[in-house]
């Protein structure tokens, strides 16, 4: 038989594993609050269904911009033919911009040195494939979202080393994680070629501090390696204090067009501020030059369709509808959030301490029959089958510790959520309930005050991290 | 042509690492192949272009195979389907959001099931498409690297007819790592593929101790302009059978082909085949590029007779998926059979006209072409007007017209043609008009020549 390449029969693909097959539960039976409600409700999908309100009532006083027209008059012909993997300058020029609005115009996006891809599923392979050989590693601060072993991996060849985070310290990034990964990468042989990090996180929901952020470009260059960060989420940022992107430290350490400038990328993405994966837009950022231009040769293989680039140029040039939307869906996820973090605490389950993203990364380890991931996927079949929940167990994010799960509460109507909410506080009291039967008193009380303690460490230890919101 | 593997960086920040941290091989790589010379033919035309207005003396585009004949008719049909312009019905776009949320690399299935019937209709029937084998990608560039993934692995080859397409050079081998060994054609025989030269490339490769994965046509051929004969097209899968490779067929091409009756698909040789192993070792390429004009658009599909490749092209077009706005533009407009099959012969009608314009235009001149059927270009022979029949006695004359006629076409060396001389001249790409400029300057160029 002609055989297919090594890519067809490895498992780099990703689809075995859990994240994966909780979607195709999902599909099985969704819920549906007519006609199937009891179906599973999907929480392990990262999608920002907040505010389509308000881009549809943009687009209604706009028709031009969907409808391929300008001034009224059609501009058929030139989008159909427009295929330049420079992009439309507008719309570079609209994207730049609407960066900068994100990041309080403390700093500026250069349009030219944006490179447009089919997403940032796009944007993060073509970066591997530009940065590392085959065999090369990046390092990954843990847990980390599951596409990335296929995006990263995949096609490029590339390895992924984990920089491992726990929960000792709300999962922040230290000194000695990150010196023990490249360590780590030295003892197997593998070339470190960067790091990779998503800020704000998935599935952690917080953006990095300051602190970790400097540290890590202290790292990248003490090590001469490069940094990408992927600030998919960056809109999407929703608490107390203001988003800190890699840009804003590379400033604030006077390391703008330097050497080490050239070696911090930028990826974005339109998909989750705006809630748009199906147009596919995402973008590289990269202050060398030739990253840039083979980036740009690159995208060939995924350029954003003309007629897209088209209407999201009209949308983000208009600072008016930027500036209310930004505030708009901060204020909104905020109040999302909040709603899932209360129900959980009801159900006696605490999450980190979250100011970003699109989901709670949620603490069930209370909840293991035993701190091991056997025991996590015992948890999370229970969770999809019988409570018919779809959340994504920590394991499926490389994460080093068991019994956290990743809860999404942006893609589902409030009263879904609530649902959702009283079925898990059904689950966790009947399953309490049973613990309770099996223990004596005693213990039950001495776990509990553990578990209060630990609680109480855990937000000392983040006073300096996330202010109180008090 | 190579870059410099080195990049210069200032090393006055201190750090203990001396190693200047590297691009990859691939990011510093030509492989792109942007540096060949004949990118000056763009060059000169972005600096001086012809407009009928303004720069009547510019450099004419004859070099981009665009197809602009047929515009008025999407115009109109896209206006008459949505008079208020919202795409996703009236009144601040219900249906919006879902469009927005949809990124499931299945493909709208009802832009699938248009994709299909649409092959179906350009084939005339003689075979059919079953959507679900379709998978999306944005862009025919895309769908081949995509294949090329998945079929060969890094230092494996696929066989190429010469000429071929300047861009495989790209969009098979760069990222892939995958080599192109040609099977050389020539004009003895109108470069049509001979089971000869498909054993010589064949060992060839053997030879240098690469491993074959499979051939790649493209069918109706560009540079050429001309379908592949249905014989060869036999005889290539049974040639595929026996060293047990694959065969991929970029079809991007078969809804310009002047007469249909003139092209067999290969989908029509394999519908008529029972043995899976046969069948499955068979991918088509299309897209909506040429045939539409749509390249903006980036719609481009692989369709394979092997579940394995189809799955497994289904999860990489997570790289590359065609934008869910653009899917659902397009989804009704190509599944109205009475629109798309008036279009296909419209189009084909325009096309067969404009080729003729232009081959007879240039018979007056003196000069023959390639008897062609097909696409948005003839292939011109020039070798005649050749001071040297080399590769540099090709380049001076591409020149000399680049400079004197300021016309931009491609030299056949850009296509890997191992014969000297021959030139692809595009024609849809332009108003009759400019067309008939193009033509004038060419007779004037030649009389010129006749008078010395």
């Amino acid at each position: 038989m002609k055989q297919l390449s090594t890519k067809v029969t490895s498992n780099g693909h990703g689809q075995d594993s859990s994240y994966f097959l909780g979607w195709e539960e999902y599909e099985k039976n969704p819920y549906d609050e007519i006609t199937n409600p009891n179906g599973m409700i999907q929480m392990g999908l990262a999608e920002n269904q907040l505010c389509f309100d308000l881009i549809e009532s943009w687009l209604a006083k706009n028709p031009d911009a969907a409808s391929l027209k300008r001034n009224g008059q059609s501009i058929f012909k030139e989008l159909a033919l427009f295929q330049d993997y420079h992009g439309m300058p507008e719309f570079k020029k609209a994207m730049a911009e609407f960066m900068e609005e994100i990041r309080g115009n403390r700093v500026t996006f250069d349009p030219k040195k944006i490179v447009l891809a089919a997403g940032s599923t796009s944007a993060n392979e073509t970066l591997m494939f530009c940065l590392a050989e085959p065999g090369d590693a990046f390092l990954l601060p843990t847990p980390y979202y599951p596409g990335f072993d296929r995006d990263l991996k995949w096609r490029t060849g590339a390895e992924i080393l984990p920089i491992h985070c726990s929960s000792s310290n709300g999962f922040q990034i230290t000194e000695a994680a990150l010196q023990q990964a490249y360590q780590q990468a030295q003892k197997l042989d593998l070339k470190v070629k960067g790091v990779l990090v998503t800020n704000p996180s998935n599935p952690l929901g917080t953006a990095l501090t300051r602190r970790e952020l400097n540290l890590l470009v202290d790292f990248i260059t003490s090590k001469n390696i490069h940094l990408i960060s992927d600030e998919i989420y960056s809109g999407t940022m929703f608490g107390f204090e203001q988003f800190i992107s890699v840009m804003d430290v590379l400033k604030d350490k006077k390391l703008e067009n330097t050497e080490v400038s050239k070696r911090v990328h930028v990826v974005y993405s339109l998909s989750k501020d705006l809630g748009l994966p199906g147009f596919r837009v995402g973008a590289i950022y990269s202050n060398d030059e030739m990253i840039v231009s083979a980036a740009t040769k690159m995208s060939s293989f995924g350029l954003v369709s003309s007629q897209t680039q088209y209407l999201l140029s009209a949308l983000l040039s208009d600072k008016k509808f930027t500036s209310q939307y930004l505030e708009e869906n901060q204020k909104r996820l905020k109040s999302r959030q909040r709603r899932l973090v209360s129900g959980l605490e009801a159900a006696g389950i605490t999450s980190l301490r979250s100011n970003a993203g699109l989901f709670c990364w949620v603490d069930m380890r209370h909840l293991l029959d035993t701190n091991t991931f056997e025991a996590e996927l015992e948890l999370w079949k229970k969770i999809v089958y019988n409570v018919k929940l779809n959340i994504s167990p920590g394991s499926s994010c490389h994460c080093t510790e068991p019994g956290w799960f990743r809860v999404c509460f942006a893609n589902m109507s409030e009263d879904t959520l609530d649902l959702a909410l009283k079925r898990l506080k059904t689950f966790v009291e009947s399953t309490d309930c049973g613990r309770m039967i099996s223990r004596s008193s005693h213990e039950r009380l001495k776990s509990l005050r553990k578990k209060t303690v630990s609680n109480w460490v855990f937000r000392v230890s983040w006073s300096d991290r996330v202010p109180d919101e008090r | 042509m190579g870059l410099p593997l080195m990049i210069e960086r200032s090393s006055n920040n201190n750090n203990n690492n001396n190693n200047v941290v590297e691009l990859s091989r691939v990011a510093v790589s030509d492989t792109h192949g942007e540096d060949s010379p004949y990118f000056a033919g763009w060059k000169a035309y972005d600096e001086n272009p012809y407009d009928e207005t303004h720069n009547p003396s510019g450099v004419i585009q004859m070099g981009l195979a665009e197809n602009q004949v047929s515009f008025d008719l999407l115009e109109t049909y896209l206006e008459k389907k949505n008079p208020e312009g919202s795409m996703w019905g009236s009144k601040g776009a219900p249906g919006f959001r879902e469009n927005a949320l949809f990124q499931d690399y299945h493909g709208l299935k009802t832009f699938r099931q248009a994709m299909a019937s649409f092959m179906e209709q350009i084939r005339g029937g003689k075979a059919r498409f079953d959507p679900d084998r379709i998978v999306l990608t944005a862009g025919a560039t895309a769908a081949n690297e995509l294949l090329t993934f998945i079929l060969a692995d890094p230092n494996d080859a696929l066989l190429v007819p010469t000429p071929y397409y300047p861009g495989f050079d790209r969009d098979l081998r760069w990222r892939t790592g995958v080599k192109i060994v040609p099977i050389h054609c020539d004009s003895s025989n109108n470069f049509q593929i001979t089971p000869e030269a498909l054993e010589s490339a064949y060992q060839t490769a053997r030879d240098a101790n690469i491993r074959v994965r499979g051939v790649l046509i493209t069918n109706p051929s560009n540079p050429l302009g001309a379908t592949v004969q249905k014989k060869v097209l036999e005889d290539l899968l049974d040639f595929c059978v026996r060293k047990n490779i694959h065969l991929v067929s970029d079809e991007i091409y078969s809804g310009s082909v002047f007469h249909a009756s003139e092209f067999t698909s290969v989908a029509e040789i394999v519908e008529n085949i029972d043995d899976v192993s046969v069948k499955e070792r068979v991918h088509i390429v299309y897209s909506l590029s040429k045939d539409l004009g749509l390249p903006g658009f980036r719609v481009g599909t692989i369709y394979s007779y092997n579940d394995n490749v189809v799955r497994t092209a289904r999860r990489m077009s997570s790289f590359t998926l065609v934008s869910s706005q653009t899917q659902h533009m397009l989804a009704s407009m190509l599944s109205d059979v009475e629109f798309t099959e008036k279009y296909i012969r419209i189009n084909r009608e325009r096309l067969r006209r404009r080729y003729e314009t232009i081959v007879e235009g240039l018979k007056k001149a003196g000069i023959e072409c390639l008897k062609g059927n097909a696409g948005l270009f003839c292939w011109m022979n020039l070798g005649f007007l050749l001071e040297k029949k080399t590769k540099d006695g090709e380049l001076q004359l591409w020149d000399v017209i680049l400079k004197e006629l300021k016309l931009n076409i491609s030299p056949g060396t850009s296509c890997h043609c191992s014969e000297f001389g021959w030139f692809r001249v595009c024609f849809a790409n332009m108003s009759e008009n400019t067309l008939e400029i193009a033509l004038k300057r060419i007779h004037e160029f030649m009389d010129r020549r006749r008078k010395f």
